[in-house]
């Protein structure tokens, strides 16, 4: 009989990954509701301090799998444990999120299991009939999906900001057991030489609140400073639209859109952006949406919900000035 | 070098998602392209050929319209193709669309299985990953990068917030992210050759499948409620940056 529900806690340097957090809070509602167990399950090395972290975001039991093979993320080690874990205790579902990590490992342990895989989610509801359902965007979200599966375990990886992280209890108590990892040769083909953070203060674009985003009304790549002069009072990440991208005045790696990353933050700030349907895609699910830009006939202001009509190099600086007030009071 | 390029044929990015009678996502009228980062898979692929000589073969699953996308790819290209083409897919998942496609690959000797990171369609991200798998080879995700030294490859992916250096032996799956290269357009030549590259259909039967299980099941589907239009800030641009700062604090309730 299967029992509990997995979240495979994500961390890079014994930081937990935000959306980790936001899976524990939701997997505590959901275990609550069915009567299930909420089990935490961090693989790493010298992880032992996180027992405490993911106990008092919601687990009922910490499963710790240290080892130094387990420092860094690999492919055939992290697939090969989680899949000798899971065997052993058979979960009803395994939750992780939809990060670099989670889009690399899930499918490949989903297919180890034998089992499906409900990717991407940005939604997930109690099913009388096969446990959890799930509610995943395709088409960059221009339409949605809904999936269920009577295989056990239910595998699953959810959007980062889908789902709120609920503030941490210290009260909490959780049964912590340590797991030793069996970790073969075979599993170590692909071999890790190097890992490049680059250096930023700025929140990554799919976890962040807010999203200052430029299009092609940026005119060019050195005009970026006056959204990046924005977005850091109020701490939000910096995003581009795919005619800037194509341009090359920005990275791939910031282009929102359906061929870039699909965001959904409280708040997403457009500025020149037209507002093509690919763009609209990757960022209609925001909760708010600001647009600025030149052109009252602009698409993007039929999403926005407030829009200013007018030139972008004005407006821009005298925003970041009226944030600045807001922050400081 | 012996290469293979998983392919898919998508709807154009521009294109509008609408339901059809049935409540499924209705391809009437759609513009079809190659999936926009297989595009970058296939160019690796052929680059690869280039310089250390072999043969590209494309693979793709679907209907009679991904001949379109296949002859696109030998235009670029590639030496020949293989397509999956049976209606029992239509309702196929990713667990058993790995399983046909690991099927066809192995009838075709490789070294290398280059592949988009994502389809833009259903943007599940799984099909290369699990291929590999089944293959039982490793496998890297999101490449930006990729070199191959005898039967070395080394390529960097990109992770959130930076990028990862990985080593490994050949075979491997590689998906292609944007920046990987910069794909070629088919020339005129290209085109008129592809016509005679050789391209076989298989169906499932060919391949030894019966009915296929499925492991996840889609209930349905659904649109997005459309967005309303808010409302324009008037004013010049001082007093509309004002106002817009008093909106998200006080109605908004953001800042």
């Amino acid at each position: 009989m299967a029992k509990g529900i997995f979240i495979i806690v994500e961390q890079r340097n014994l930081q937990i990954r935000k959306v980790s957090l936001e899976l524990l809070s939701q997997g505590r509602k959901v275990a609550d509701e069915t009567g299930e167990t909420l089990v935490a399950v961090v693989l790493g090395h010298g992880i032992d301090v996180l027992a405490q972290t993911v106990t008092a975001s919601g687990a009922d039991k910490v499963i710790l799998i240290d080892n130094e093979k387990l420092a860094e993320y690999t492919t055939g080690a992290y697939t090969s444990v989680l899949n000798k874990l899971i065997r052993k205790e058979e979960p009803q579902a395994v939750l992780m999120g939809n990060t670099a990590i989670g889009k690399d490992l899930a499918p490949r342990l989903a297919q180890r299991l034998g089992v499906g895989l409900a990717s991407d989610c940005t939604g997930m509801e109690i099913d009388a009939k096969n446990f959890l359902s799930f509610k995943r965007p395709v088409y960059a979200g221009k339409a949605f999906a809904y999936l269920s599966s009577n295989v056990r375990p239910i595998l699953a990886t959810i959007r980062p900001n889908t789902f709120k992280a609920e503030a941490p209890d210290a009260s909490r108590q959780a049964e912590i057991v340590k797991e030793t990892a069996e970790i073969d040769s075979a599993d170590l083909r692909a071999i890790l030489k190097e890992v490049a953070i680059a250096a930023s203060k700025r929140p990554d674009l799919t976890e962040a609140n807010i999203i200052v985003s430029g299009g092609r009304g940026m005119k060019g790549p050195e005009n970026y400073v006056i959204l990046e002069a924005l977005a850091d009072v109020i701490g939000a990440a910096v995003g581009a639209s795919r005619a800037a991208v194509d341009s090359g005045w920005k990275e791939h790696k910031f282009q929102v859109g359906q061929t870039g990353k699909t965001v959904a933050p409280t708040l997403y700030i457009a500025c020149g952006i037209s507002g093509a349907i690919q763009h609209l895609a990757g960022m209609g699910s925001s909760k708010f949406i600001v647009a600025i830009n030149k052109d009252p006939e602009a698409n993007i202001f039929n999403v926005a919900d407030y829009g200013i009509v007018g030139d972008l190099f004005d407006v821009v600086p005298v925003l970041t000035e009226e944030f600045k007030k807001l922050v400081k009071e | 070098m012996n290469i293979i390029v998983y392919i898919k044929q998508t709807f154009d990015t521009e294109a509008k998602i609408v339901l059809d009678a049935n409540g499924k996502i209705d391809a009437n009228g759609v513009n079809l392209i190659i999936n926009p980062y297989d595009e970058y898979a296939i160019e690796e692929g052929i680059r690869l050929k280039e310089k250390f000589g072999g043969e590209v073969t494309v693979v793709s699953m679907g209907g009679a319209s991904v001949q379109t996308a296949i002859r696109t790819a030998l235009a670029m290209g590639v030496d020949k193709a293989v397509l999956v083409s049976d209606p029992a897919l239509e309702n196929s998942d990713e667990w058993t669309n790995a399983e046909i496609l690991a099927k066809a690959v192995s009838q075709i000797p490789y070294d290398i299985i280059l592949a988009g990171r994502i389809a833009i369609d259903d943007g599940a991200s799984q099909i290369a990953v699990r291929l590999a798998e089944i293959l039982n080879i490793p496998s890297i995700s999101s490449v930006l990068k990729l070199d191959i030294t005898g039967t070395e490859a080394t390529a960097t992916r990109e992770i959130d917030g930076g990028t990862e250096l990985i080593e490994v032996s050949l075979p491997v799956v590689i998906t292609a992210q944007k920046g990987l290269n910069d794909p070629r357009y088919p020339s005129v030549a290209g085109i008129m050759k592809a016509k005679k590259k050789p391209l076989q259909t298989l169906t499932l039967a060919d391949l030894g499948f019966g009915d296929i299980a499925l492991k996840m099941n889609v209930d349905k589907f659904s649109l997005p409620t459309p967005r309303q239009a808010g409302r324009k800030i008037a004013g010049e641009a001082a007093q509309a940056a004002q106002e817009l700062a008093r909106l998200l604090r006080e109605e908004a309730k953001i800042l």
